[in-house]
């Protein structure tokens, strides 16, 4: 655990460099001014002093950790395996995500495509009843009052209490799972859509009237395009969530996901394989996260610069 | 739609305002609120013929946009109706087409589609693809905004959003346009250049137009007749000026003419003699 969370903050810090990098790329270019060929060969260094700039501290604090954690672990009564021996035991699995040597014997990444797929489903469902049910709730006062109360009570529901109806209710392990997901993932979607909308200036709204729009048409050009930033920062917290969810109902529900491995390594005490699934699963977080980001950044390029 | 109505000559000066009412308000009162106890606008009435330029003056708050949301539908009648041909207002729609104060544009598209949504929705059925397309360049060509086209509204000056809004809903064909203090929040130099635009554009196209302002010179400028709102609350029809100056009208020659004086030193007196202390309550 203590490993995992040291290298959720590793990461933390190798996205809070980024400006700063950025920032220092910027500022070069600007000191030397007169172009000429050795000009440009300074430039080219200059790049490669920020790109250092950008990556070594990271990869210093890596370092250091993994020495710390090497010298703590490494006695023979340590409870816990230290980098070296995770090297040596789950070699396999850390240089080839993707073989396959039967049914229960594959690399962590088809682990992880596997729990992808279910997060795909069962967040790609919540994001579209999200938006519908947060578009309900924003532009009609009465469907709010009516189910906003629900919402809120609903939304503090730990993900994990929602398996066991989802399995008296589909009597299957894998709509269970993805059913959990979705029920996780929606709450946040449905809350900032409706914010987003109740945002929606009046004079939009004019325009729309004026035009005489109608429902769909208002919709899928003024509400959506106008709501986008609200309703990706509900998609953004969605997905962090629905990651989180599914390694925990995995564990649970059994099957061929990343959450299962992790429970099953306990299991038969491989802890090696136990810390290289959750190097696996950060990463994977960290990806997911910045893909909704990006998708963010290019859907709203309009409607954020007011 | 019908285009004909863009062809219409501007009123001709010394017709009675009754001769042949093409938008005419009622018995109009509107209060906000259950208990009637904003009481906006009491016992509106005017008439106004087919092709004429009407400024809307008077201090804040006197309900001069809810007049201007009551003859777009955007705010319904307490009681009084608004005629529009004979016919009832009762909702908005793109034959009143409104340009809103803020532009009002939306930020995620660009300034050809902002006006190219309106085009197609309001001739999706009766125009051909090609046609929309150059029915939208063709208005944004009448407010010297083509060469933007592509850019959307944060890249472009106030001025030229508020062109393109007009563009907006000059390409709506509208029976009446409506403005809403259109130039209130330009610089006086772009200001002048978007009067004189709108001047050109309503000599052309001879568009029925209303205009809420502050500016007396801008009102005494672009209109045919000057409606003076009383104060609120229940604000009504003070006084209607005739402007008899003659069009095209040129603003440096219009400075010393003895008409533009006449017509300027009246608004001025109505708004600052007759009805000076504007009512703070009423909030616009």
């Amino acid at each position: 655990m203590n490993a995992h969370t040291s290298r959720d903050r590793l990461y933390a810090t190798a996205a809070g460099m980024l400006p700063a990098s950025v920032a220092a790329i910027a500022h070069f270019p600007a000191s030397d001014s007169p172009p000429s060929a050795p000009k440009r060969a300074w430039r080219v260094a200059d790049k490669l002093r920020a790109l250092a700039a950008q990556l070594i501290p990271p990869l210093l604090v890596l370092a250091a950790f993994l020495i710390v954690w090497e010298l703590a672990c490494s006695g023979p009564k340590s409870a816990l395996p230290s980098p070296f021996k995770i090297w040596v035991e789950a070699n396999d699995l850390i240089v080839s995500p993707f073989f396959n040597n039967g049914p229960q014997d594959i690399g962590l990444g088809w682990r992880v495509l596997t729990s992808l797929q279910r997060v795909g489903i069962g967040f790609g469902l919540a994001a579209v009843v999200g938006v519908l049910l947060g578009a309900l709730v924003g532009q009609s006062v009465w469907a709010m009052r009516g189910l906003d109360p629900i919402f809120q009570v609903l939304r503090t529901v730990p993900p994990l209490a929602w398996l066991p109806i989802a399995l008296a209710a589909f009597r299957d392990s894998v709509p269970s799972a993805i059913f959990v997901i979705f029920i996780t993932a929606v709450w946040p979607v449905i809350i900032n859509t409706a914010v987003g909308i109740r945002n929606i200036p009046q004079d939009y709204r004019n325009v729309a009237l004026v035009l005489r729009l109608n429902h769909l048409e208002y919709f899928w050009r003024i509400m959506v395009p106008a709501a986008a930033p609200y309703i990706f920062t509900g998609l953004r917290i969605g997905i962090g969530l629905s990651w989180l969810a599914i390694v925990a109902a995995e564990m649970l529900t059994g099957g061929v996901g990343i959450g299962f491995f992790i429970w099953d390594a306990w299991n038969s005490s491989r802890l090696p394989d136990i810390v290289v699934a959750l190097a696996y699963i950060g990463v994977t977080g960290f990806a997911l996260d910045r893909l909704v980001a990006l998708c963010a950044r290019i859907v709203t390029h309009g409607t954020s610069e007011r | 739609m019908d285009a004909t109505f863009q062809k219409a000559p501007g009123a001709s000066r010394g017709d009675g305002p009754e001769k042949r009412a093409f938008l005419k308000l009622d018995h109009v009162d509107k209060a906000f609120g259950n208990g009637r106890n904003a009481h906006v606008l009491a016992d509106v009435n005017f008439s106004m013929r087919e092709g004429e330029f009407v400024s809307i003056i008077g201090h804040s708050g006197c309900g001069k946009s809810t007049m201007l949301n009551l003859i777009a539908g955007l705010t319904p009648v307490t009681s009084g109706a608004v005629l529009l041909e004979d016919r009832e207002v009762r909702s908005p729609g793109p034959d009143r087409a409104v340009v809103f104060q803020n532009h009002s544009l939306l930020p995620w598209l660009t300034v050809y589609d902002n006006v190219r949504i309106a085009v197609d929705k309001v001739f999706g059925s009766s125009k051909s693809r090609t046609e929309r397309h150059s029915w939208t360049i063709h208005n944004l060509e009448l407010v010297n905004m083509a060469h933007a086209k592509d850019k959307r509204p944060s890249e472009i000056s106030g001025g030229m959003k508020q062109r393109v809004g007009i563009a907006r809903a000059l390409a709506m064909e509208p029976k009446v346009l409506l403005m809403d203090e259109p130039f209130g929040a330009l610089d006086a130099l772009t200001r002048a250049q978007l009067q004189d635009s709108v001047m050109q554009i309503h000599a052309r196209l001879g568009n029925t137009a209303i205009m809420i302002t502050h500016d007396v010179d801008e009102a005494v400028l672009l209109s045919d007749r000057i409606v003076m709102m009383t104060n609120g609350p229940a604000a009504t029809i003070g006084e209607v000026l005739d402007v008899p100056l003659p069009r095209p009208r040129r603003r440096l020659e219009l400075v010393a003419d003895p008409v533009y004086i006449h017509c300027r030193e009246a608004v001025l007196r109505f708004l600052y003699e007759r009805h000076s202390t504007p009512n703070l309550v009423a909030a616009e």
